[in-house]
């Protein structure tokens, strides 16, 4: 013992060798498939590589088996956590493809439920960083509104979860009774409660502590990289698809789009805060200019009639039965079509052959291509920082393994 | 006219430097310019693909500094050669291009990963799932499925429901 004790005396620096750890899963929507392969020196990080695959689940080779209507509840398992924003993207480009367009109505009921699902997907984001870093309090605040948000989409669609709700040609029904009223009363007191987060966090000593200046990427870095969404904008690049290429009636809406300007966590984070709010501005301004009006397209090869007119009319019966059991042929042409999810571009291209399935359909998932920053944000950090990190991308695995 | 020549007539008006200028610059690595939905697809000689990104990337009339994707096509058996779309994205001028190589079983396609590191990943999916394989790539090892799996499953040939296996009984029997 008194030789080890002496020796290490005699050279003034300790050295340590490199061990390779493998951590994770460790954030709540990498539930079992987030292994991250961290080398390490001493508590710090050399490398993080990570290593997915652990799902098999196929989406892709599914979507080319399945008429194009088929494959719309698919993709509410890709982000689970914002189903109807996938729902959105895949449907955008099968319309973008047969060169659809949806009545004003249906825009005005696409937007709503789109911003309602970043208000969802953000907040267990916050929640479950909050959650990450020790402050359980915060995932907690966070599931009491987000339960307000999934009692509005079981009013729409009657899930809390897999919300299948958008079709191509528009959506499955008109807003029930009583959705305007209660979507109005959750906007109303939503911002205040979006005060007591930041209470909570914004200002939190320790909080700061472990996101001022943790995971820092630069804005070149970060587009280099292909980061989208808060994790971009979090870098100072002002890039939000609603306002650079907008699509439904974006173009409508007075709403700002929040940056940041270290590119830290924290930037992130605050990223996150305030698109919530702006999400609730426009969803305030949708719901005041929304027209009355058919929700779907007048397009009966494609679009199936309503379920009123399947239990009521023979001929809605049998029209419906036909265009579920046999489908619809799209043209010959390939089409990309990308909308601004929450955690950032999600894109579906889609490649047709002309017949009722689509010959290839890919899908370009923002959780995907953010994993590839971890390294960098990671390296010469310390271990927890890792945690931070991870929770600042948001990554959900069920689009990451797709 | 037909609607399509209409959408070209307008793409070309609206955005006359992605046709015009990228085909009076690479006339010879173009094989073909598609104009569909308003988007414009530039089909280019595999051995340039490399060349024309980074011109599409730095040059100032162009800036398409984010690549969106790229993806892996497998179209056979109608056509014999497999597919690599990329997907470009200029944030400055919030323009979209895209630009597609054609290779046939064993050939390579040079890799982007120098142009955007974000081709990485992207690069290493189409190899896992289509087989296609990006010469310079940094680390082209599979992605999503195991290092010594057998076969591409986003190939037209590969089965919906695996190959028959000790773990997957339902699978339909390889060929010999």
């Amino acid at each position: 013992m008194a030789d080890t004790l002496e020796a290490t005396t005699d050279n003034a620096e300790l050295t340590t060798r490199e061990i390779t750890l493998n951590m994770g899963p460790q954030h709540p929507s990498t539930h079992g498939v987030m292994h991250l392969i961290l080398y390490l020196q001493g508590e710090k990080i050399v490398k993080a590589e990570p290593d997915i695959g652990y799902l098999h689940r196929g989406m892709e080779k599914i979507a080319e088996n399945l008429l194009y209507g088929q494959f719309v509840p698919y993709t509410d398992r890709l982000d689970y956590l914002s189903s109807m924003t996938n729902n959105l993207g895949y449907v955008s480009a099968v319309e973008k493809l047969l060169d659809l367009e949806i009545p004003e109505r249906g825009k005005y009921i696409r937007v709503i439920v789109s911003e309602l699902s970043r208000i969802s997907s953000h907040l267990l984001a916050v929640g479950a960083w909050g959650l990450d870093l020790g402050a359980i309090t915060m995932v907690l605040y966070a599931f009491r509104e987000r339960e307000m948000v999934l009692d509005l989409f079981e009013m729409l669609c009657g899930a809390r979860l897999t919300y299948n709700y958008m079709k191509i040609g528009g959506v499955r029904g008109d807003l029930p009774p009583g959705f305007k009223e209660k979507c109005t009363e959750f906007i109303k007191i939503f911002p205040k409660r979006v005060d007591e987060y930041e209470t909570l966090l914004t200002g939190n000593r320790i909080w700061l502590q472990r996101n001022k200046g943790i995971g820092v990427i630069s804005a070149k870095d970060a587009i280099d990289l292909g980061l989208s969404g808060p994790a971009l904008r979090g870098s100072g690049v002002k890039w939000d698809i609603r306002k650079d290429n907008p699509y439904l009636v974006y173009d409508r809406f007075e709403f700002d789009v929040p940056v940041g300007t270290n590119g830290d966590c924290f930037d992130r984070y605050m990223c996150r805060v305030e698109e919530m709010r702006q999400a609730a501005r426009i969803i305030s301004q949708a719901l005041q200019q929304i027209p009355d009006g058919p929700v779907n397209a007048n397009a009966p090869e494609i679009v199936a009639p309503s379920r009123q007119d399947v239990y009521n009319n023979m001929e809605a019966l049998i029209h419906h039965f036909k265009i579920i059991s046999h489908g619809f042929k799209a043209p010959v042409g390939e089409v990309y079509a990308s909308i601004e999810a929450p955690k950032g571009e999600l894109g579906f291209y889609i490649k047709s052959d002309g017949t009722e399935k689509p010959f290839r359909v890919k899908i370009r998932a923002p959780s995907f291509v953010g994993l590839q920053s971890i390294d960098l944000m990671s390296r010469g950090a310390y271990f927890a920082d890792v945690v931070s990190v991870i929770s600042s991308l948001d990554p959900v695995f069920g689009e990451v393994d797709k | 006219m037909e609607l399509n020549d209409i959408e070209k007539e307008k793409v070309l008006i609206e955005h006359p430097v992605l046709v015009q200028k990228v085909k009076s610059r690479f006339g010879k690595s173009i094989i073909e310019t598609v104009i569909f939905r308003g988007e414009i697809t530039h089909v280019i000689e595999t051995r340039d693909i490399a060349d024309v990104c980074n011109f599409l990337k730095y040059d100032l009339d162009f800036q398409f500094n984010f690549l969106s994707d790229v993806i892996g096509t497998d179209c056979r058996p109608l056509n014999s050669f497999f597919e690599v779309v990329y997907q470009l994205y200029s944030i400055p001028f919030r323009n979209r291009i895209r630009l597609k190589v054609r290779v046939k079983e064993g050939e390579s396609v040079p890799s982007v990963t120098s142009v955007w590191r974000t081709a990485n990943f992207a690069e290493r999916e189409a190899f896992d799932m289509v087989g296609v394989v990006f010469e310079g790539h940094p680390d082209l090892k599979r992605i999503y499925m195991p290092p010594d799996w057998e076969g591409y499953p986003l190939r037209k040939d590969y089965p919906l429901v695996g190959y028959k296996d000790q773990y997957n009984p339902c699978g339909v029997e390889k060929k010999k």
